[in-house]
């Protein structure tokens, strides 16, 4: 057993689960002002995953990092409230519209800022493009392997670690040499709840832009506790090349988009009578349906 | 050198259906191309795998065969495909999106820095008209995809940056025998030359795969549970009428998750997509990712004990009562009925 030096990756996501009819605009896009947003549930999944490798191995730390619109920060907070040693930010309009190969460019550029790391975790997929690209992505870019649909970490040994995947028909046990990143399914364990002694000591934690309208007593605030400022990178930051970001670095373009519209068919409305399960059944064998 | 490319799954000498899935659908846009078909299978033991991919129409096959490359692992099998898309620069890659195909592709799109589209559900060839270029891309690969929990299509294109990869979702393209005797140039890959042994330090410890006895997407009347039908015991209850028509169970996934059911009988978007002849649905609720695996059943019974379940919309015959009472009727009016 060693100490590990892990980074979480965790997006902001709409909340794609709950939508209502007013999520859709008209001409059929998606109205995203109309969908709250949630932290991705993988994503809680990786970080519960992360924690307890902390809880197990004392020494170990954890890295929350997010990349989004200002907002996102709640991601960085609430990893704060479930017992992360450090949040990064990762923001600028520049980075807007990236399909997974750009958005995948992007992490890396921070991860490699951040340097020093044994372990990557992140979801499986995000449930707004639900692709499940971007860890094995970021695992080529960083040139490390990689460990998907991981389910349990078995084992925390000096120079591998060992992991049950879960598959579509089965399971896998796995080692893997240090760093590595994995992808973590949604089949592990739920994360913890936020711990109260730690929602007080960060709930005034924010980004620069964030404080950008001014508010004096927070800032006095942030001078008495610097780590209530959360660290926010810029395109310039990381050191990112403007052509591989963003949309201009995005190979995948939408088309167009159509919503589903759930066709309401013709249909026979009957209730648990004899007669009307009776008389379904007859025209489902006379047309051949079943029989 | 205009192509179309399928990467193919394969264990112990089998190609997976999928990956036949995938070869249909490839053979179908590289004749809109008028361009060739070309295949890859990594594994071990694939003397004569060829038996099974030419008949979909595979212009070329390559074949990586070593002892080292089954089980299936990200990092020999994306230096092997790498390196033969680096060769053959082909203009279309197609992967399954299975649990293999989306460890995979992704990796190498990263590697070749080109687009990748998950989870298509549709694929075309298209034109489109670049405004800022004033230019007219023809040929393009349409790969269209649900998103957003399956509530929209999305029409992914990529004229930039070559070449164009899409994932595919399982059991929606339409498998299909080109000619049974098909003729194939095998090309054997050297395995040693595309894979080094930093490939190999992921290395597997232990595996069970449950050869999957179920096969809903085949089966012409299935009858789905949701977290409605109450406990593992009531589901026998759905057994018994999918037994005595013929048909196979399936769940929801919130039934999967309470544990009425196995996770490989979980229906929609994160389950298998299916199309039966007919599809009844007892005590399900009708979420947009449910729906999504199964809405194109050509006939649907809803069974519902709520009058306003959103499933209601989609069903041609909508019984409003307890499944306790539905089923049992159901069962005793057909064996009364049928011949
Ligand atoms: C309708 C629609 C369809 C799309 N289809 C495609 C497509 O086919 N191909 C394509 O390349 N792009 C596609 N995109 C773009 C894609 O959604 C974005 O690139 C997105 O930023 C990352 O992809 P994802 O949401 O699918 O993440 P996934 O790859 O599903 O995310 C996997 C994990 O990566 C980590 N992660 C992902 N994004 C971030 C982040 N911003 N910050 C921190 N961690 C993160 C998380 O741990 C997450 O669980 C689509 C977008 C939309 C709206
Ligand atoms: C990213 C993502 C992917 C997902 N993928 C899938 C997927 O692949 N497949 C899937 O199914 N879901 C999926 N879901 C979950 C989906 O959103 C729903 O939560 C799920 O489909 C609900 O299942 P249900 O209809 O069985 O349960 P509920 O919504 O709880 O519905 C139960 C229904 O049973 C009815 N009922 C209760 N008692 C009785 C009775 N005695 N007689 C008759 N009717 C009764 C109720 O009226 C209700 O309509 C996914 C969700 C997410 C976020």
């Amino acid at each position: 057993m060693r100490p590990l030096k892990i980074v979480v990756l965790a997006k902001q996501v709409p909340d794609t689960r709950h939508v209502g009819p007013d999520a859709m605009k008209p001409d059929g896009t998606v109205n995203r002002g109309k969908l709250a947003t949630v932290f991705n549930p993988d994503d809680l999944h990786a970080l519960e995953l992360a924690l307890n490798i902390k809880d197990r191995i004392p020494g170990t730390t954890v890295t929350i990092l997010t990349m989004g619109p200002p907002k996102a920060a709640d991601i960085i907070r609430e990893g704060y409230y479930r017992g992360v040693d450090n949040g990064i930010m990762i923001s600028d309009r520049r980075f807007g519209g990236a399909d997974t190969l750009a958005t995948s460019y992007t992490i890396v550029q921070g991860i490699k800022k951040i340097a020093d790391y044994d372990l990557i975790v992140g979801g499986r997929q995000a449930i707004d493009g639900d692709t499940a690209q971007v860890g094995p992505q970021c695992a080529d870019k960083l040139g490390i392997p990689q460990v998907t649909y991981v389910e349990e970490i078995l084992d925390i040994k000096e120079d591998e670690i060992i992991a049950r995947r879960r598959l579509e028909t089965g399971v896998e046990t796995v080692s893997a040499p240090y760093p590595v990143l994995m992808t973590v399914h949604g089949s592990s364990p739920d994360c913890r709840s936020r711990i109260a002694k730690k929602v007080m000591k960060h709930k005034y934690a924010r980004t620069k832009t964030e404080m950008r309208k001014g508010d004096p007593v927070l800032e006095a605030l942030h001078l008495k506790r610097p780590y209530l400022v959360i660290p926010e990178w810029s395109v310039e930051d990381i050191e990112a090349d403007v052509t591989k970001i963003g949309l201009a670095g995005s190979p995948t373009k939408v088309k167009s988009v159509s919503s589903i519209v759930l066709t309401a068919t013709e249909s026979k409305v009957l209730n648990d009578s004899d007669s009307d399960i009776e008389g379904m059944i007859k025209e489902l064998i006379k047309h051949h349906t079943i029989g | 050198m205009k192509s179309v490319f399928v990467y193919c799954e394969v264990e112990n000498k089998k190609v997976a259906e999928i990956s036949q899935e995938l070869l249909s659908a490839g053979k179908r846009l590289a004749e809109k191309l008028d361009a060739p078909l070309v295949a890859m299978v990594n594994g071990k033991d694939l003397k004569g795998i060829e038996s099974q991919i030419a008949p979909y129409g595979v212009d070329r096959l390559f074949v990586g065969d070593d002892v080292r490359l089954e089980p299936y692992r990200t990092l020999p099998h994306a230096a092997l495909v790498t390196k033969v898309l680096k060769q053959e620069d082909p203009q279309i890659v197609l992967f399954g999106a299975t649990s293999v195909g989306r460890d995979l592709a992704p990796r190498i799109a990263s590697k070749l820095n080109c687009g990748l589209t998950a989870d298509t559900t549709i694929l075309d060839i298209g034109d489109h008209f670049v405004k800022k270029e004033k230019k007219e891309y023809t040929d393009l690969l349409y790969a269209i995809r649900p998103a957003f929990g399956g509530s929209i299509m999305a029409n992914i294109i990529n004229w930039d940056m070559h070449p164009q990869m899409a994932t595919v979702r399982e059991g929606v393209m339409k498998k299909e025998i080109f000619d049974a005797n098909y003729k194939t140039e095998v090309i054997s890959v050297i395995v040693n030359e595309a894979v080094s042994d930093t490939d190999f330090v992921v290395k597997i410890i232990e595996r069970h795969i449950e050869e999957s006895d179920v096969n809903l997407k085949d089966a012409p009347i299935i009858v789905a549970g949701g977290y409605g039908v109450g406990s593992k015991e009531n589901f026998d209850l759905l057994k018994n009428l999918a037994n005595i028509l013929g048909g196979e169970v399936g769940g929801s996934r919130a039934a999967v998750d309470a544990g009425f059911i196995d996770h490989n009988r979980q229906i929609g978007q994160t389950g298998t997509t299916v199309r039966p002849k007919l599809y009844i649905a007892a005590g399900i609720s009708g979420a947009i990712q449910h729906t999504a695996g199964m809405q194109d059943a050509s006939m649907i019974i809803s069974i519902n004990n709520d009058p306003e379940a959103p499933i209601n919309a989609l069903a041609d015959y909508v019984i409003t009562g307890d499944l306790g009472v539905v089923i049992p009727k159901m069962i005793k009016f057909y064996k009364e009925n049928a011949k």
